[in-house]
């Protein structure tokens, strides 16, 4: 089952070339990923976000 | 109370000036921290825990055992992914300090010990690229030479002398590393975590 997971790297790596600019796969595919989880982070929302902005405001109301 | 005649009682009493418990153990966050792009700092402290931990585990069992060895090999990859989700969460983390403006409210010894964490951590993870004792390391390592060589500090940093390098990465890099985490960190707890740009009074 998990062979389906397996990736093999027993090859030299696949290169993506623009110009000058020259990137392997395997360092594109995680700055990728890392844009992705990025933007996924400012607007996915949190879990309970409305309820900590609601103790906030009863926290600062008490004040 | 204190005793300020002796120098222990004057560094006390400076420490909890500056350091009050409440600060560095806050019970409630401000409610703009329940976002994601706040969760990257933590992610990469847990990152580096595990990090620590794998390689505690590798420096006691050594290269023979995880070049060959069912566990080895377990433990080996535990390190390598620990180390790349500990650059994704800390890249993500700088982007989103860097476009929150995190060295606003004297914040900017927070943003500059997360710099030279950085840096460090960068040093701290080239060394361990090259003392992986593989074709891999002898790639990275005889090609960094060049370029270290170029730059005229080839005979200071010899990424051919493997002793060295695995020195540097086990004991000289962490130590220094874990001192700028925690500076890092304190400094985060003591002036608080940095509020969005839009939020009332900025």
């Amino acid at each position: 089952m998990l062979r389906i997971l397996e990736i093999n790297l027993n090859h030299p790596a696949h290169y993506i070339s623009f110009g000058p600019f020259s990137v392997s796969a395997g360092n594109l595919t995680i700055i990728l990923s890392m844009c992705a989880i990025f933007i996924l982070a400012l607007f996915l929302p949190f879990p309970n976000h409305d309820q900590a902005e609601k103790h906030t405001s009863l926290k600062s109301e008490k004040r | 109370m204190s005793n300020k005649s002796s120098w222990t009682g004057r560094v006390r009493a400076a420490t909890l000036e500056k350091f009050e418990p409440e600060d560095l153990l806050p019970e409630v966050q401000p409610a703009y921290v329940a976002s994601w792009i706040y969760i990257f700092g933590v992610a990469t402290l847990a990152a580096l825990i595990m990090l620590v931990a794998s390689g505690l585990y590798l420096t006691l069992e050594g290269p023979a055992w995880w070049h060959t060895s069912k566990v080895g090999h377990y433990v080996n990859s535990v390190h390598l992914w620990s180390v790349e989700l500990f650059f994704v969460f800390m890249v993500v983390h700088l982007w989103g300090k860097f476009w929150m403006a995190a060295w606003r409210g004297r914040r900017l010894a927070t943003w500059i010990t997360g710099c030279l964490a950085f840096f460090a951590s960068i040093i701290t993870g080239f060394t361990g690229y090259i003392i992986q004792t593989n074709f891999d390391s002898q790639w990275i390592a005889t090609q960094a030479k060049d370029g270290f060589n170029a730059v005229g500090i080839g005979a200071f940093f010899n990424t051919l002398n493997t002793g060295q390098a695995i020195l540097l990465h086990v004991s000289l890099l962490p130590l220094v590393l874990g001192g700028i985490v925690i500076w890092h960190v304190i400094l985060v707890r003591r002036k608080g975590v940095v509020p969005p740009i839009d939020e009332a009074g900025e």
